[in-house]
């Protein structure tokens, strides 16, 4: 018997980031696809960074999560187009970001090239509000972080440093 | 779209000629495969040295925000290079994962320009060498968005969101040195003057590289000179730095002709897979 799309939809949300447990996977946005071809159950899950640890990871915890529900036949896929974006983390994800201490990624800011344009404040034109006391008094510290998809910066109101998710 | 076969699939060679007969995938069909395997691995090797000269800074950065930024550039380009090199594998068709070509070559079957394997000197001199490299990878990366080839596409533009931010990163970095102290400026000065001749390999055209032009697959490395230096002098001149008067230009590496250097880190970075052949964690 082959479980409902939606019910394996609803298993995957259950999964945490490996390196960011707040958020699922499903809020992090890179299962792509998935469906059923023939008797094999096939999920499409795109990299965040190139180089991220937690890829495989993510993909051995989605194999033992689903083989846990009973899946037999089932197949990963990686897609690397079109490229995940930190426009795909879902609201929800976003929230539990935040909450979690992380400020989520500002819509709009990833990096284009134009570096002169970009570089005059050396990113002091990026107003990330504290993810704790909520503050837009802040300065980054480091454009990385604890991992590949965050950025180091300090709270100039609370002095707490934070992550922010960088948008990407 | 068809996308490539997962890292962990075994036999990743044979699914991607079956996706290379499909149509709609496959490069245009008068591309050379043997030039497509070297510009592929041209590709790979760059960031695969730089990268890994990169990680040797792990643990020993002058700050902790630095050694988790110079770490955290290594991981991206390493990332970057375990793409391309697994389709050089799959377009050469001969069973090489990217893992063998990473580990199994010697010093003549590496591709790289010689700017990325020489030593780090000091972080100075390490934060000039990324500059100079972002700033052609970003604009080599954009015009291979545009491929003719999908899976060339896909790969540039996954790494185009990386290398956008590592040029950000190290254009700012050589401005805060180079309009920094006495001490920082000459440092940066005489890190520009050291590795200039060699950041112009990277413009140094030649039959493989031609080929792909052709194709349509990859931009001519000579064509994006004009940008690089548009780049580069916008961010030299905020450094206060002077641009080297001269366009000589060591090359070699791209045809397999190294320094003595890469053979030391290939003997690091090999050493275990030559060791203890196949080992896995």
């Amino acid at each position: 018997m082959r479980p409902a799309v939606s019910t394996i939809w609803d298993w995957l949300a259950e999964l945490p980031d490996p390196e960011i447990p707040a958020i699922s996977l499903t809020d992090l946005g890179i299962i792509r696809d998935v469906g059923w071809q023939g008797e094999t159950l096939v999920v499409t899950v795109t990299p965040t960074y190139s180089g991220c640890p937690a890829t495989s990871v993510i993909n051995l915890d989605i194999e033992t999560h689903l083989r846990g529900k009973g899946i037999e036949d089932l197949r990963l896929e990686r897609r690397l187009s079109p490229a995940w974006t930190t426009d795909w983390i879902s609201d929800q994800g976003r929230e539990k970001l935040r909450e979690y201490g992380i400020a989520p990624p500002i819509a709009g800011t990833a990096p284009d090239g134009h570096v002169m344009a970009r570089i005059g404040a050396l990113g002091g034109n990026l107003a990330v509000p504290c993810p704790r006391c909520g503050a837009t008094d802040t300065r980054r510290v480091s454009q990385f972080g604890s991992t590949p998809c965050k950025a180091s910066w300090v709270c100039n109101a609370c002095l707490e440093p934070f992550d922010y998710f960088k948008c990407h | 779209m068809p996308s490539l076969p997962d890292i962990m699939t075994p036999n990743a060679a044979e699914l991607a000629k079956q996706d290379g007969g499909a149509g709609g995938h496959a490069p245009a069909p008068d591309a050379d495969q043997d030039a497509l395997v070297e510009f592929l691995l041209r590709m790979g090797d760059n960031a695969l040295i730089l990268g890994h000269r990169n990680s040797e800074w792990c643990g020993h950065g002058p700050q902790l925000e630095e050694d988790i930024a110079v770490s955290n550039i290594a991981l991206d380009l390493i990332g970057q290079a375990a793409m391309w090199l697994e389709l050089a594998g799959a377009v050469e068709g001969q069973g090489r994962s990217a893992d063998d070509l990473a580990y199994l070559r010697d010093v003549w079957d590496f591709r790289n320009v010689k700017l990325v394997e020489r030593p780090n000197g000091d972080f100075g001199a390490t934060l000039m060498r990324q500059f100079l490299f972002d700033a052609f990878h970003f604009h080599q990366l954009r015009g291979l968005v545009a491929s003719s080839d999908a899976r060339v596409s896909e790969i540039a533009a996954k790494a185009l969101k990386e290398v956008s931010y590592h040029l950000e990163r190290s254009a700012g970095q050589v401005i805060a040195l180079g309009d920094g102290t006495g001490e920082s400026r000459g440092r940066m000065q005489a890190a520009l003057e050291d590795q200039w001749s060699y950041a112009l390999e990277l413009f140094a055209s030649d039959g493989t590289d031609r080929n792909m032009a052709e194709a349509g697959i990859a931009p001519d490395p000579a064509e994006l000179r004009g940008l690089w230096d548009e780049t580069v002098g916008a961010v030299m001149a905020e450094a206060t730095l002077e641009i080297p008067d001269s366009d000589f230009a060591h090359q070699g590496g791209k045809q397999g002709t190294h320094t003595e250097h890469l053979g030391y880190i290939l003997a690091e970075m090999q050493f275990l897979q030559r060791a203890y052949p196949g080992a896995e964690w």
